[in-house]
């Protein structure tokens, strides 16, 4: 068995995290098939925004919030054979909110206020990382209906990788901050007055009195899903942490990424949360950096425009000697640039090995994955079995 | 007809993390400086990354000399509140405002648009007070531009009376005029990056006054071949036996490398392609948004260095006429 497959064989949760771009929601697709190729039971891949593409190449017509089985036949058909069921579902963080409020209102008073209020939308859509906090949200829910062997988190691209970590955490301290009490008191109490708080003084100016009552009044109901709210974040806190998840960082090996995918696996690492591997993922292949090559380029290079011009060009026949030469002196004096690009990513690529106890790659394939064969091809690399 | 990007009197510069933005924004600054504009590039999301661009240690608030008719600020809430209450509000403060901004920040991080409002209103304010030729914004990534050039309208809509009320139309009159502000959204040649910028560009124009002023394509492969001579590098394999001979057994990882690039610069093109589509089917002809390209430069260099590879680009490409030029490798 591989370091993947041992990871997938023990933990129940698996959060694939990462800047955005890098490949997460394909990445997290063909791990779902890995586990599936190697262990019965049923893995669910939760994805958060997928192309629709991804959804066609599964076979499915549209996914949405329940579960839904991808076709054995689909993978039949490709030759690829599983143990397991691969199950999908997406997050439609649209949805997600209301259902939150719906939860989480005391009764219908408060759930109707709060969902009519003009500030609903723009407050919700804006604070506290509200898509990370859903995709939590959601995990703790399919987690806790025990249906499924393994469910495997494709995580909302932030530019801060870290704030699906944090958003459980600043849900809990939105409710208990002394702000947001200081802030809806004077509007509950009618003997308080405005006029004894430099703040509302100067809010009161700038801003009008209408508008931080508004604010004030979405706070106040707020306040009263507090306790459902609170405790939920706690218990999604509580699965972070928990020795049956892990953390996948996936990345390219870009500067940008690369960054990223080391500042989030030290602070995993920090917070003790279990880093499983990170996946480095569209590498270019390694001999590109090697000496072997660059010795050949520069001979290359160095011919180019003699006999070997004319010696390639009779033997693919019917093409011009000077644009051969041409062909070999660019292809040669390219080859520098890209050299040097490949040794730069295998420098970040040995560092982050580093951090991780599995490192994981999976090469630059060019055109997009359209279907279930590209994505066992890649279960396939990172199972290290390709 | 559109104006040139060094014409306006407010540049946002914009994209996907990680597009190469804000050297881009450094860059346009540098091009217009060396054209004669006094001009002021802004960091609105205070990661260091424009102080890094012009090796300076770090921005503030208050703008730094960068070079001749170059200065550079980071924008501060804090200080962006202190100045707004000095100026607007008359009321002075000596000192930090310390509970205060923390308070504000907790409510303005929760009422929509008020602490854009006070970053899109100190820009508006030295575009007003003609400080400046051109300010170069490197703003935020894609998707909360929006909101900050959404902010005055936001508010307008939201807020009933109050002083910030009183105080959007004029920067409402600013912003939505595109002679004055305009936005140059940044790309690669890469599919999320590409179907960001086209998602961007469809929601400044629904959701905001704003007008795109042009697209900047970043690391863009280049035409290395004509047909003929990139058939001839695709066959290249079938020779494979002699060139080895010649010149060594790493000459397979060689063609590998021309040809993974050549694969590269197609699908790149692929998406730009998609992207002009895009522009050419939302807008006349006569007033499409044009995409400046920028080459991979395989550089080596950091910081200021690459800024000013990637303004001489640019130049290549904006074409700037009228003022004579100040300097720089053109």
């Amino acid at each position: 068995m591989s370091e993947l497959d041992n990871l997938l064989a023990s933990r129940e949760m698996i959060l694939v995290a990462g800047s955005g771009g890098v490949g997460k929601t394909t990445i997290s697709a063909a791990l779902g098939i890995a586990a599936a190729r190697r262990h019965k039971g049923k893995v669910l891949v939760l994805t958060i925004d997928p192309a629709r593409r991804l959804a066609s190449a599964l076979g499915l017509d549209e996914v949405g919030n329940a579960p839904i089985r991808i076709d054995p036949k689909a993978f039949e058909a490709d030759g690829v054979k599983l143990r397991g069921e691969v199950w999908v579902a997406m997050l439609d963080t649209k949805a997600g909110w209301d259902e939150l409020i719906r939860r989480h209102a005391p009764d219908a008073g408060v759930r109707d206020a709060v969902l009519s209020n003009p500030l609903y939308q723009n407050i919700t859509s804006r604070f506290a990382h509200s898509h990370e906090y859903l995709a939590m949200e959601k995990l703790h829910d399919l987690h806790a209906t025990g249906e499924f062997d393994l469910v495997i988190v494709d995580t909302p691209p932030s530019r801060n990788a870290l704030s699906i970590l944090d958003a459980p955490g600043r849900m809990v301290e939105f409710f208990g901050s002394r702000l947001l009490r200081w802030l809806t008191v004077p509007y509950r109490s009618r003997l308080f007055t405005v006029a004894s708080k430099p703040f509302y003084q100067v809010a009161d100016r700038v801003l009008g009195s209408r508008f931080l009552q508004d604010i004030a009044d979405f706070f106040i109901l707020f306040q009263a899903m507090e306790s459902g709210f609170v405790k939920r974040a706690r218990e999604v806190e509580a699965l972070l942490v928990d020795p049956r998840t892990a953390f996948i960082v996936v990345t390219t090996l870009e500067t940008a990424p690369s960054y990223e995918a080391r500042f989030l696996a030290r602070s995993l690492v920090e917070r003790q949360m279990s880093l499983g591997a990170i996946v480095a993922n569209r590498v270019l292949p390694q001999e590109l950096a090697g000496a072997k090559a660059a010795k050949s380029a520069a001979k290359l290079l160095d011919l180019a425009d003699g006999d070997l011009a004319s010696s390639i060009a009779e033997e693919l026949g019917g093409v011009s000697v000077k644009q051969t030469a041409t062909v070999l002196t660019q292809v040669a004096a390219r080859f520098d640039d890209v050299a040097l690009v490949a040794a730069r990513e295998s420098d970040r690529r040995s560092e982050l090995a580093t951090l991780s106890p599995a490192m994981l790659s999976v090469p630059w394939m060019s055109g997009d994955i359209h279907d279930v064969a590209g994505l066992a091809l890649i279960a396939g690399y990172l199972r290290g079995a390709a | 007809m559109r104006p040139g990007l060094l014409d306006l009197d407010l540049l946002w510069v914009t994209g996907k993390g990680g597009v190469g933005k804000t050297t881009t924004a450094a860059a346009l600054a540098e091009v217009a400086a060396r054209h004669g504009r006094r001009t002021l590039v802004c960091e609105m999301d205070a990661k260091g990354a424009l102080a890094n661009a012009f090796d300076v240690g770090s921005l503030t608030f208050e703008p730094t000399q960068v070079s001749p008719g170059l200065q550079a600020m980071a924008m501060n809430t804090e200080d962006a509140l202190r100045e707004y209450l000095r100026l607007f509000v008359r009321i002075p403060f000596i000192g930090r405002i310390g509970p205060l901004a923390k308070t504000f920040d907790f409510v303005a991080d929760a009422a929509p648009g008020v602490k854009e409002i006070l970053s899109v209103g100190k820009l508006c304010y030295e575009v007003k007070e003609r400080t400046y030729d051109l300010i170069v914004v490197d703003a935020e990534a894609s998707g909360h531009i929006v909101s900050q050039i959404g902010a005055p309208k936001v508010i307008a809509d939201l807020v009933q009376v109050g002083l910030v009320r009183d105080q959007t139309q004029w920067m409402l009159d600013i912003l939505n005029d595109p002679a004055r502000t305009g936005v140059a959204v940044v790309t690669t040649p890469e599919e999320m990056p590409v179907t960001e910028t086209i998602e961007l560009l469809g929601r400044l124009t629904t959701e905001t006054g704003a007008h795109a002023s042009a697209v900047v394509a970043n690391r863009v492969l280049p035409v290395l071949f004509s047909r003929r001579e990139q058939k001839i590098a695709d066959r290249l394999e079938e020779a494979l036996p002699i060139l080895k001979k010649a010149a060594g057994p790493g000459t397979a990882t060689v063609l590998e490398a021309a040809r993974l690039t050549e694969q590269r610069r197609q699908s790149g093109a692929g998406h730009l392609d998609r992207l002009r589509a895009f522009l050419d089917a939302e807008l006349d002809v006569d007033d499409a948004v044009p995409i400046f390209t920028i080459p991979e430069l395989f550089s080596r260099a950091s910081g200021p260095r690459v800024v000013s590879l990637v303004a001489d680009a640019l130049t290549d490409e904006l074409d700037p006429d009228g003022y004579p030029n100040r300097g720089g490798d053109t």
